[in-house]
Protein backbone atom coordinates (compact mmCIF):
# COMPACT_ATOMS: atom_id res chain seq x y z
CA UNK A 1 0.00 0.00 0.00
CA UNK A 2 1.28 3.43 -0.90
CA UNK A 3 -0.16 6.76 0.14
CA UNK A 4 -1.16 9.50 -2.27
CA UNK A 5 1.72 11.90 -2.96
CA UNK A 6 2.13 14.75 -0.51
CA UNK A 7 4.48 17.56 0.35
CA UNK A 8 6.39 17.07 3.59
CA UNK A 9 7.08 19.91 5.98
CA UNK A 10 9.17 19.61 9.12
CA UNK A 11 8.90 22.94 10.95
CA UNK A 12 11.32 23.52 13.80
CA UNK A 13 9.03 25.84 15.77
CA UNK A 14 5.42 25.70 16.88
CA UNK A 15 4.67 29.12 15.41
CA UNK A 16 5.84 27.92 12.02
CA UNK A 17 3.77 24.72 12.36
CA UNK A 18 0.70 26.78 13.27
CA UNK A 19 1.26 28.98 10.25
CA UNK A 20 1.53 25.97 7.93
CA UNK A 21 -1.57 24.26 9.32
CA UNK A 22 -3.59 27.45 8.87
CA UNK A 23 -2.22 27.90 5.38
CA UNK A 24 -3.05 24.36 4.20
CA UNK A 25 -6.49 24.14 5.79
CA UNK A 26 -8.31 20.99 4.69
CA UNK A 27 -5.36 19.98 2.46
CA UNK A 28 -3.06 19.48 5.44
CA UNK A 29 -2.65 17.02 8.30
CA UNK A 30 -0.41 17.08 11.33
CA UNK A 31 2.01 14.15 11.68
CA UNK A 32 2.80 13.35 15.34
CA UNK A 33 4.20 9.82 15.38
CA UNK A 34 2.09 8.61 12.49
CA UNK A 35 1.03 5.20 13.75
CA UNK A 36 -2.60 6.07 13.13
CA UNK A 37 -2.22 8.51 10.26
CA UNK A 38 0.25 6.69 7.98
CA UNK A 39 -1.81 3.45 7.80
CA UNK A 40 -4.94 5.56 7.25
CA UNK A 41 -3.20 7.31 4.34
CA UNK A 42 -2.04 3.99 2.89
CA UNK A 43 -5.64 2.83 2.84
CA UNK A 44 -6.39 6.10 1.01
CA UNK A 45 -8.92 6.93 3.70
CA UNK A 46 -7.01 10.14 4.29
CA UNK A 47 -5.15 11.84 1.46
CA UNK A 48 -3.71 15.13 2.67
CA UNK A 49 -1.70 17.10 0.13
CA UNK A 50 0.58 18.36 2.87
CA UNK A 51 1.96 16.71 5.99
CA UNK A 52 3.18 18.96 8.76
CA UNK A 53 5.53 16.84 10.88
CA UNK A 54 5.68 18.30 14.39
CA UNK A 55 8.01 15.52 15.59
CA UNK A 56 11.03 17.77 15.13
CA UNK A 57 9.75 20.54 17.40
CA UNK A 58 11.81 19.74 20.46
CA UNK A 59 9.79 21.73 22.99
CA UNK A 60 6.64 19.70 22.32
CA UNK A 61 8.09 16.57 23.92
CA UNK A 62 8.26 16.82 27.72
CA UNK A 63 6.80 15.70 31.02
CA UNK A 64 6.84 18.39 33.68
CA UNK A 65 5.48 19.08 37.11
CA UNK A 66 4.07 22.50 37.89
CA UNK A 67 2.81 22.75 41.45
CA UNK A 68 -0.06 20.29 41.79
CA UNK A 69 -0.31 19.86 38.05
CA UNK A 70 1.36 17.64 35.52
CA UNK A 71 1.83 18.79 31.95
CA UNK A 72 2.79 16.56 29.05
CA UNK A 73 3.84 17.72 25.60
CA UNK A 74 1.88 16.44 22.63
CA UNK A 75 4.72 14.55 20.95
CA UNK A 76 5.79 12.70 24.09
CA UNK A 77 5.86 9.00 23.19
CA UNK A 78 3.79 6.42 25.00
CA UNK A 79 7.03 4.71 26.04
CA UNK A 80 8.39 7.84 27.67
CA UNK A 81 5.20 8.18 29.70
CA UNK A 82 5.24 4.48 30.57
CA UNK A 83 8.77 4.75 31.94
CA UNK A 84 8.54 8.17 33.65
CA UNK A 85 9.51 8.00 37.32
CA UNK A 86 7.87 11.36 37.93
CA UNK A 87 4.54 10.10 36.62
CA UNK A 88 4.79 6.80 38.49
CA UNK A 89 4.79 8.88 41.67
CA UNK A 90 2.60 11.82 40.76
CA UNK A 91 0.07 10.35 38.38
CA UNK A 92 0.46 6.56 38.16
CA UNK A 93 -2.63 6.10 35.99
CA UNK A 94 -0.73 7.56 33.03
CA UNK A 95 2.21 5.12 33.00
CA UNK A 96 -0.19 2.29 33.72
CA UNK A 97 -2.32 3.26 30.71
CA UNK A 98 0.70 3.87 28.47
CA UNK A 99 2.03 0.38 29.23
CA UNK A 100 -1.20 -1.13 27.95
CA UNK A 101 -1.10 0.62 24.56
CA UNK A 102 -0.51 -1.61 21.53
CA UNK A 103 2.96 -3.11 21.79
CA UNK A 104 6.58 -2.05 22.19
CA UNK A 105 6.87 -0.92 18.57
CA UNK A 106 3.78 1.28 18.82
CA UNK A 107 4.78 2.75 22.17
CA UNK A 108 8.22 3.70 20.86
CA UNK A 109 6.86 5.86 18.06
CA UNK A 110 3.24 6.72 18.84
CA UNK A 111 2.59 9.90 20.82
CA UNK A 112 0.00 10.91 23.38
CA UNK A 113 -1.04 14.01 21.45
CA UNK A 114 -1.24 12.17 18.15
CA UNK A 115 -3.38 9.47 19.70
CA UNK A 116 -5.76 11.97 21.30
CA UNK A 117 -6.11 14.04 18.14
CA UNK A 118 -6.92 10.85 16.21
CA UNK A 119 -9.40 9.84 18.91
CA UNK A 120 -9.80 6.19 18.01
CA UNK A 121 -12.88 4.76 19.76
CA UNK A 122 -10.74 1.85 20.96
CA UNK A 123 -7.73 3.96 21.94
CA UNK A 124 -6.53 3.83 25.53
CA UNK A 125 -5.74 7.46 26.34
CA UNK A 126 -9.32 8.79 26.15
CA UNK A 127 -10.41 6.62 29.11
CA UNK A 128 -7.58 7.86 31.33
CA UNK A 129 -7.88 11.47 30.21
CA UNK A 130 -11.59 11.48 30.99
CA UNK A 131 -11.17 9.84 34.41
CA UNK A 132 -8.51 12.37 35.36
CA UNK A 133 -10.45 15.43 34.17
CA UNK A 134 -7.49 16.46 32.07
CA UNK A 135 -7.41 19.50 29.82
CA UNK A 136 -6.07 19.55 26.32
CA UNK A 137 -4.22 22.54 24.91
CA UNK A 138 -5.01 23.69 21.39
CA UNK A 139 -2.89 26.37 19.74
CA UNK A 140 -3.64 28.35 16.62
CA UNK A 141 -2.70 31.74 15.23
CA UNK A 142 -5.67 33.05 17.20
CA UNK A 143 -4.05 32.03 20.46
CA UNK A 144 -4.27 29.06 22.80
CA UNK A 145 -7.13 27.48 24.69
CA UNK A 146 -7.59 24.58 27.08
CA UNK A 147 -10.34 22.09 26.24
CA UNK A 148 -11.75 19.97 29.10
CA UNK A 149 -11.49 16.24 28.31
CA UNK A 150 -15.25 15.88 28.64
CA UNK A 151 -15.75 18.30 25.76
CA UNK A 152 -12.87 17.03 23.66
CA UNK A 153 -14.25 13.75 22.30
CA UNK A 154 -17.10 14.67 19.99
CA UNK A 155 -17.87 11.57 17.97
CA UNK A 156 -16.28 8.72 16.06
CA UNK A 157 -12.70 9.94 15.35
CA UNK A 158 -13.90 13.51 15.85
CA UNK A 159 -12.60 15.93 18.44
CA UNK A 160 -13.25 19.51 19.51
CA UNK A 161 -10.08 20.67 17.76
CA UNK A 162 -10.73 23.38 15.18
CA UNK A 163 -9.27 23.15 11.69
CA UNK A 164 -6.42 25.58 12.35
CA UNK A 165 -5.52 24.24 15.78
CA UNK A 166 -2.66 21.97 16.81
CA UNK A 167 -2.93 19.85 19.95
CA UNK A 168 0.15 20.87 21.90
CA UNK A 169 -0.15 19.63 25.49
CA UNK A 170 -2.21 17.78 28.09
CA UNK A 171 -2.41 18.96 31.70
CA UNK A 172 -3.97 17.23 34.66
CA UNK A 173 -3.97 17.32 38.44
CA UNK A 174 -1.47 15.16 40.32
CA UNK A 175 -2.88 12.28 42.35
CA UNK A 176 -4.48 13.80 45.47
CA UNK A 177 -4.11 12.26 48.92
CA UNK A 178 -6.52 9.45 49.85
CA UNK A 179 -6.94 8.65 46.17
CA UNK A 180 -6.17 5.68 43.96
CA UNK A 181 -6.69 4.86 40.32
CA UNK A 182 -6.43 1.98 37.89
CA UNK A 183 -6.69 1.18 34.19
CA UNK A 184 -7.82 -2.29 33.23
CA UNK A 185 -8.21 -3.43 29.68
CA UNK A 186 -9.11 -6.41 27.55
CA UNK A 187 -6.66 -6.39 24.65
CA UNK A 188 -7.75 -7.43 21.23
CA UNK A 189 -5.37 -10.35 20.79
CA UNK A 190 -4.00 -9.29 17.40
CA UNK A 191 -4.22 -5.52 17.24
CA UNK A 192 -3.68 -4.73 20.91
CA UNK A 193 -6.50 -2.18 20.83
CA UNK A 194 -8.97 -2.06 23.72
CA UNK A 195 -12.00 -4.27 23.29
CA UNK A 196 -12.86 -2.49 26.50
CA UNK A 197 -10.75 -0.28 28.74
CA UNK A 198 -11.88 1.13 32.08
CA UNK A 199 -9.99 3.89 33.91
CA UNK A 200 -11.10 4.58 37.45
CA UNK A 201 -10.14 7.19 40.00
CA UNK A 202 -11.51 7.03 43.54
CA UNK A 203 -11.02 9.68 46.23
CA UNK A 204 -11.84 8.53 49.73
CA UNK A 205 -13.28 10.63 52.56
CA UNK A 206 -11.85 10.83 56.10
CA UNK A 207 -14.11 7.98 57.17
CA UNK A 208 -13.12 5.69 54.30
CA UNK A 209 -16.25 6.26 52.26
CA UNK A 210 -16.03 7.14 48.58
CA UNK A 211 -15.92 10.92 48.34
CA UNK A 212 -15.71 10.99 44.57
CA UNK A 213 -15.50 8.44 41.77
CA UNK A 214 -14.55 9.07 38.14
CA UNK A 215 -14.85 6.42 35.43
CA UNK A 216 -13.63 6.74 31.86
CA UNK A 217 -14.54 3.92 29.49
CA UNK A 218 -13.19 3.24 26.01
CA UNK A 219 -13.74 0.59 23.32
CA UNK A 220 -17.49 0.25 23.76
CA UNK A 221 -19.15 2.97 21.72
CA UNK A 222 -18.17 5.43 19.00
CA UNK A 223 -16.24 7.52 21.52
CA UNK A 224 -14.92 7.15 25.04
CA UNK A 225 -17.25 8.38 27.78
CA UNK A 226 -17.61 9.07 31.48
CA UNK A 227 -19.87 6.54 33.20
CA UNK A 228 -21.91 9.10 35.13
CA UNK A 229 -24.43 6.58 36.49
CA UNK A 230 -21.63 4.52 38.03
CA UNK A 231 -20.06 7.62 39.55
CA UNK A 232 -23.26 8.87 41.16
CA UNK A 233 -24.03 5.40 42.51
CA UNK A 234 -20.71 5.46 44.35
CA UNK A 235 -20.39 9.08 45.50
CA UNK A 236 -20.73 9.46 49.25
CA UNK A 237 -21.23 5.73 49.79
CA UNK A 238 -19.16 3.25 51.73
CA UNK A 239 -17.30 0.91 49.36
CA UNK A 240 -18.92 -2.44 50.06
CA UNK A 241 -18.54 -5.27 47.57
CA UNK A 242 -22.27 -5.20 46.91
CA UNK A 243 -22.21 -1.44 46.28
CA UNK A 244 -19.36 -1.72 43.78
CA UNK A 245 -21.16 -4.53 41.99
CA UNK A 246 -24.42 -2.58 41.80
CA UNK A 247 -22.74 0.60 40.64
CA UNK A 248 -20.73 -1.20 37.95
CA UNK A 249 -23.93 -2.61 36.48
CA UNK A 250 -24.55 0.89 35.05
CA UNK A 251 -21.25 1.03 33.13
CA UNK A 252 -22.82 0.79 29.68
CA UNK A 253 -26.11 2.57 30.40
CA UNK A 254 -27.29 4.58 27.42
CA UNK A 255 -24.30 3.65 25.24
CA UNK A 256 -24.77 2.39 21.70
CA UNK A 257 -22.20 -0.40 21.83
CA UNK A 258 -20.20 -1.46 18.78
CA UNK A 259 -20.30 -4.99 17.41
CA UNK A 260 -17.64 -6.76 15.42
CA UNK A 261 -16.35 -10.25 14.66
CA UNK A 262 -14.59 -10.37 17.97
CA UNK A 263 -17.21 -8.98 20.34
CA UNK A 264 -20.96 -8.42 19.99
CA UNK A 265 -22.59 -5.31 21.41
CA UNK A 266 -24.07 -7.41 24.20
CA UNK A 267 -20.69 -8.93 25.09
CA UNK A 268 -19.01 -5.51 24.95
CA UNK A 269 -21.57 -4.06 27.33
CA UNK A 270 -21.01 -7.00 29.65
CA UNK A 271 -17.26 -6.44 29.47
CA UNK A 272 -17.78 -2.77 30.32
CA UNK A 273 -19.54 -3.76 33.52
CA UNK A 274 -16.96 -6.39 34.47
CA UNK A 275 -13.92 -4.23 33.75
CA UNK A 276 -15.50 -1.25 35.48
CA UNK A 277 -15.98 -3.29 38.64
CA UNK A 278 -12.42 -4.60 38.50
CA UNK A 279 -11.00 -1.12 37.88
CA UNK A 280 -12.97 0.33 40.80
CA UNK A 281 -11.85 -2.49 43.08
CA UNK A 282 -8.23 -1.96 42.10
CA UNK A 283 -8.46 1.81 42.50
CA UNK A 284 -10.10 1.35 45.89
CA UNK A 285 -7.39 -1.03 47.03
CA UNK A 286 -4.71 1.44 45.98
CA UNK A 287 -6.50 4.38 47.61
CA UNK A 288 -6.79 2.45 50.86
CA UNK A 289 -3.11 1.46 50.71
CA UNK A 290 -2.07 5.06 50.22
CA UNK A 291 -4.39 6.28 52.98
CA UNK A 292 -3.14 3.65 55.43
CA UNK A 293 0.44 4.23 54.49
CA UNK A 294 0.39 7.93 55.28
CA UNK B 1 -4.39 2.59 13.57
CA UNK B 2 -4.42 -1.10 13.46
CA UNK B 3 -6.55 -3.04 11.20
CA UNK B 4 -7.18 -6.43 12.67
CA UNK B 5 -9.66 -5.18 15.15
CA UNK B 6 -12.23 -5.38 12.38
CA UNK B 7 -15.50 -3.70 13.18
CA UNK B 8 -17.24 -5.40 10.30
CA UNK B 9 -19.85 -7.97 11.08
CA UNK B 10 -21.74 -8.90 8.01
CA UNK B 11 -24.54 -11.26 8.75
CA UNK B 12 -24.18 -10.58 12.41
CA UNK B 13 -27.61 -9.03 12.62
CA UNK B 14 -26.32 -6.25 14.79
CA UNK B 15 -27.86 -2.91 15.45
CA UNK B 16 -24.82 -0.95 14.58
CA UNK B 17 -23.98 -2.19 11.10
CA UNK B 18 -20.80 -0.25 10.56
CA UNK B 19 -17.86 -1.93 8.90
CA UNK B 20 -14.28 -1.13 9.81
CA UNK B 21 -13.84 0.37 6.40
CA UNK B 22 -16.95 2.55 6.70
CA UNK B 23 -15.78 3.46 10.10
CA UNK B 24 -12.40 4.61 8.87
CA UNK B 25 -13.92 6.37 5.91
CA UNK B 26 -16.23 8.28 8.20
CA UNK B 27 -13.31 9.06 10.41
CA UNK B 28 -11.16 10.25 7.58
CA UNK B 29 -13.93 12.55 6.46
CA UNK B 30 -14.33 13.84 9.94
CA UNK B 31 -10.65 14.29 10.56
CA UNK B 32 -10.30 15.89 7.18
CA UNK B 33 -12.97 18.27 8.32
CA UNK B 34 -10.99 18.97 11.43
CA UNK B 35 -8.42 20.69 9.36
CA UNK B 36 -10.97 22.50 7.26
CA UNK B 37 -10.99 25.45 9.60
CA UNK B 38 -12.34 28.74 8.48
CA UNK B 39 -9.68 30.74 10.15
CA UNK B 40 -7.24 32.39 7.85
CA UNK B 41 -6.00 34.63 10.58
CA UNK B 42 -2.46 34.37 9.32
CA UNK B 43 -2.66 36.28 6.09
CA UNK B 44 0.89 37.52 5.91
CA UNK B 45 2.71 35.29 3.42
CA UNK B 46 5.70 35.20 5.72
CA UNK B 47 8.89 34.00 4.14
CA UNK B 48 8.64 30.23 4.38
CA UNK B 49 11.05 29.07 7.07
CA UNK B 50 10.19 25.48 6.35
CA UNK B 51 11.18 24.11 3.00
CA UNK B 52 8.53 21.93 1.42
CA UNK B 53 9.89 18.54 0.44
CA UNK B 54 8.16 16.71 -2.38
CA UNK B 55 5.81 15.48 -3.55
CA UNK B 56 8.46 14.65 -6.16
CA UNK B 57 11.67 12.85 -5.32
CA UNK B 58 13.95 14.52 -2.82
CA UNK B 59 17.40 13.58 -1.53
CA UNK B 60 17.21 11.53 1.64
CA UNK B 61 20.11 10.45 3.82
CA UNK B 62 19.61 7.36 5.95
CA UNK B 63 22.15 6.04 8.43
CA UNK B 64 21.72 2.27 8.37
CA UNK B 65 23.87 -0.17 10.34
CA UNK B 66 26.48 2.53 10.76
CA UNK B 67 26.66 3.52 7.08
CA UNK B 68 25.27 6.66 5.48
CA UNK B 69 23.12 6.04 2.41
CA UNK B 70 22.13 8.84 0.04
CA UNK B 71 19.09 8.12 -2.09
CA UNK B 72 16.35 10.01 -3.89
CA UNK B 73 12.76 9.19 -3.09
CA UNK B 74 9.33 10.70 -2.70
CA UNK B 75 8.37 11.76 0.83
CA UNK B 76 5.62 9.16 0.82
CA UNK B 77 8.11 6.27 0.78
CA UNK B 78 8.14 4.45 4.10
CA UNK B 79 11.34 3.39 5.79
CA UNK B 80 10.47 -0.23 4.98
CA UNK B 81 10.08 0.48 1.28
CA UNK B 82 13.22 2.61 1.28
CA UNK B 83 15.19 -0.31 2.73
CA UNK B 84 13.72 -2.95 0.46
CA UNK B 85 13.09 -1.14 -2.81
CA UNK B 86 15.68 1.63 -2.83
CA UNK B 87 18.59 0.17 -0.88
CA UNK B 88 18.19 -3.58 -1.45
CA UNK B 89 18.32 -4.23 2.30
CA UNK B 90 15.61 -6.87 2.31
CA UNK B 91 15.80 -8.46 5.76
CA UNK B 92 12.83 -6.50 7.09
CA UNK B 93 9.69 -7.99 5.58
CA UNK B 94 6.51 -6.38 4.32
CA UNK B 95 3.48 -8.30 5.55
CA UNK B 96 0.54 -6.37 6.99
CA UNK B 97 2.05 -2.98 6.02
CA UNK B 98 -0.04 -1.20 8.64
CA UNK B 99 1.77 -1.51 11.94
CA UNK B 100 0.33 -4.68 13.35
CA UNK B 101 2.34 -7.80 12.51
CA UNK B 102 5.91 -6.80 13.33
CA UNK B 103 7.60 -8.43 10.31
CA UNK B 104 9.06 -5.04 9.35
CA UNK B 105 10.62 -4.40 12.78
CA UNK B 106 13.91 -2.50 12.76
CA UNK B 107 15.56 -0.51 15.52
CA UNK B 108 15.54 3.26 15.41
CA UNK B 109 18.00 4.65 17.94
CA UNK B 110 17.94 1.23 19.57
CA UNK B 111 14.15 1.07 19.93
CA UNK B 112 12.15 -1.56 18.01
CA UNK B 113 9.90 0.22 15.52
CA UNK B 114 7.50 -0.69 12.72
CA UNK B 115 9.41 0.50 9.64
CA UNK B 116 6.21 0.24 7.55
CA UNK B 117 4.63 3.08 9.52
CA UNK B 118 7.55 5.49 9.57
CA UNK B 119 8.36 7.71 6.61
CA UNK B 120 11.94 7.33 5.43
CA UNK B 121 12.26 11.10 5.30
CA UNK B 122 11.27 11.19 8.97
CA UNK B 123 13.94 8.64 9.91
CA UNK B 124 16.79 10.89 8.74
CA UNK B 125 19.22 11.79 11.49
CA UNK B 126 18.45 8.64 13.42
CA UNK B 127 20.44 5.44 13.77
CA UNK B 128 18.66 2.65 11.93
CA UNK B 129 19.61 -0.95 12.71
CA UNK B 130 18.37 -3.88 10.63
CA UNK B 131 18.64 -7.66 10.88
CA UNK B 132 21.61 -7.50 8.49
CA UNK B 133 23.71 -6.08 11.33
CA UNK B 134 23.32 -9.25 13.40
CA UNK B 135 25.58 -11.37 11.22
CA UNK B 136 28.74 -10.92 9.20
CA UNK B 137 28.13 -14.13 7.26
CA UNK B 138 30.12 -16.40 9.55
CA UNK B 139 29.25 -15.18 13.03
CA UNK B 140 25.74 -14.62 14.33
CA UNK B 141 24.04 -12.83 17.17
CA UNK B 142 23.12 -15.13 20.10
CA UNK B 143 19.44 -14.55 19.37
CA UNK B 144 19.89 -16.17 15.95
CA UNK B 145 21.69 -19.15 17.46
CA UNK B 146 18.91 -19.48 20.02
CA UNK B 147 16.21 -19.33 17.33
CA UNK B 148 17.86 -22.23 15.52
CA UNK B 149 18.38 -24.25 18.68
CA UNK B 150 14.79 -23.77 19.84
CA UNK B 151 12.98 -24.34 16.55
CA UNK B 152 11.69 -20.79 16.75
CA UNK B 153 10.76 -20.51 13.09
CA UNK B 154 8.72 -22.50 10.65
CA UNK B 155 8.12 -20.72 7.34
CA UNK B 156 10.53 -18.06 8.53
CA UNK B 157 8.87 -15.00 7.05
CA UNK B 158 8.17 -13.31 10.38
CA UNK B 159 11.57 -14.35 11.75
CA UNK B 160 13.71 -11.28 10.91
CA UNK B 161 11.19 -9.01 12.61
CA UNK B 162 11.00 -11.33 15.59
CA UNK B 163 14.77 -11.53 15.89
CA UNK B 164 15.06 -7.72 15.85
CA UNK B 165 12.30 -7.36 18.42
CA UNK B 166 14.02 -9.99 20.59
CA UNK B 167 17.42 -8.35 20.29
CA UNK B 168 15.99 -4.92 21.19
CA UNK B 169 14.04 -6.45 24.06
CA UNK B 170 17.12 -8.24 25.46
CA UNK B 171 19.18 -5.06 25.21
CA UNK B 172 16.69 -3.44 27.61
CA UNK B 173 15.89 -6.54 29.69
CA UNK B 174 18.99 -8.74 29.86
CA UNK B 175 17.43 -11.15 32.38
CA UNK B 176 13.72 -11.32 31.59
CA UNK B 177 10.99 -13.51 33.02
CA UNK B 178 8.73 -15.48 30.68
CA UNK B 179 5.89 -13.01 31.32
CA UNK B 180 8.15 -10.09 30.40
CA UNK B 181 9.14 -11.90 27.21
CA UNK B 182 5.50 -12.45 26.23
CA UNK B 183 4.60 -8.82 26.84
CA UNK B 184 7.79 -7.51 25.27
CA UNK B 185 7.23 -9.43 22.04
CA UNK B 186 3.49 -8.85 21.72
CA UNK B 187 4.10 -6.62 18.70
CA UNK B 188 5.12 -9.55 16.50
CA UNK B 189 2.76 -12.12 15.03
CA UNK B 190 3.61 -15.59 13.64
CA UNK B 191 0.98 -17.41 11.62
CA UNK B 192 2.86 -20.70 11.98
CA UNK B 193 2.44 -20.36 15.73
CA UNK B 194 6.07 -20.61 16.78
CA UNK B 195 5.59 -18.46 19.86
CA UNK B 196 6.61 -21.23 22.24
CA UNK B 197 9.92 -21.68 20.47
CA UNK B 198 10.49 -17.93 20.27
CA UNK B 199 9.88 -17.46 23.98
CA UNK B 200 12.35 -20.20 24.84
CA UNK B 201 14.85 -18.80 22.35
CA UNK B 202 14.74 -15.41 24.07
CA UNK B 203 15.22 -16.95 27.50
CA UNK B 204 18.11 -19.02 26.21
CA UNK B 205 19.71 -16.09 24.40
CA UNK B 206 19.47 -14.10 27.64
CA UNK B 207 21.72 -16.67 29.30
CA UNK B 208 24.15 -17.03 26.40
CA UNK B 209 26.02 -13.80 26.74
CA UNK B 210 28.07 -12.75 23.78
CA UNK B 211 31.19 -14.89 24.09
CA UNK B 212 32.40 -16.35 20.85
CA UNK B 213 29.61 -14.89 18.82
CA UNK B 214 28.97 -11.62 17.15
CA UNK B 215 28.51 -8.72 19.50
CA UNK B 216 25.03 -7.29 19.22
CA UNK B 217 24.64 -3.63 18.41
CA UNK B 218 24.79 -1.45 21.48
CA UNK B 219 21.60 -0.20 23.01
CA UNK B 220 21.74 3.56 23.13
CA UNK B 221 20.38 5.05 26.32
CA UNK B 222 16.73 5.83 26.02
CA UNK B 223 15.80 9.32 26.91
CA UNK B 224 13.10 8.97 29.47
Amino acid sequence: MITEPFGYHAPKSLSEAVRLVAQFGADGKVLAGGHSLIPLMKLRLASPKHLVDIGGISDLSYIREDGDEIQIGATTTHFRIESSDLLKTKCPLLPETAGEIGDAQVRNKGTMGGSLAHSDPAGDWPAAILALDAEIQAVSARGERWIPAREFFVDLLATALKGDEILTAIRLPALPSRAGDAYLKLHHPASGFAVVGAAARLVLGENGSIERAALGITGIGPKAYRAAAVESALAGKSPTTKRLEEASAHAADGVDANSDLYASAEYRSHLARVYTRRAIEKALERAQERTDGR
Amino acid sequence: MKDKRGTSRKGGGNRNALSRRDFLRAGATVSGGLLAGESRAISAPAAPETQVLGPDEVPVTLRINGTENNVHMEPRVTLLDALRNHLDITGAKRVCDRGTCGACTVMIDGNPTYSCSVLAIEAQGHEITTIESLSDGTRFDPVIHAFVANDAQQCGFCTPGFVMACRAFLNKHPHPTLDQVKKGLSGNLCRCGTYHGVEHAVLEAAGMGHAGVMAPPGAPDRKS
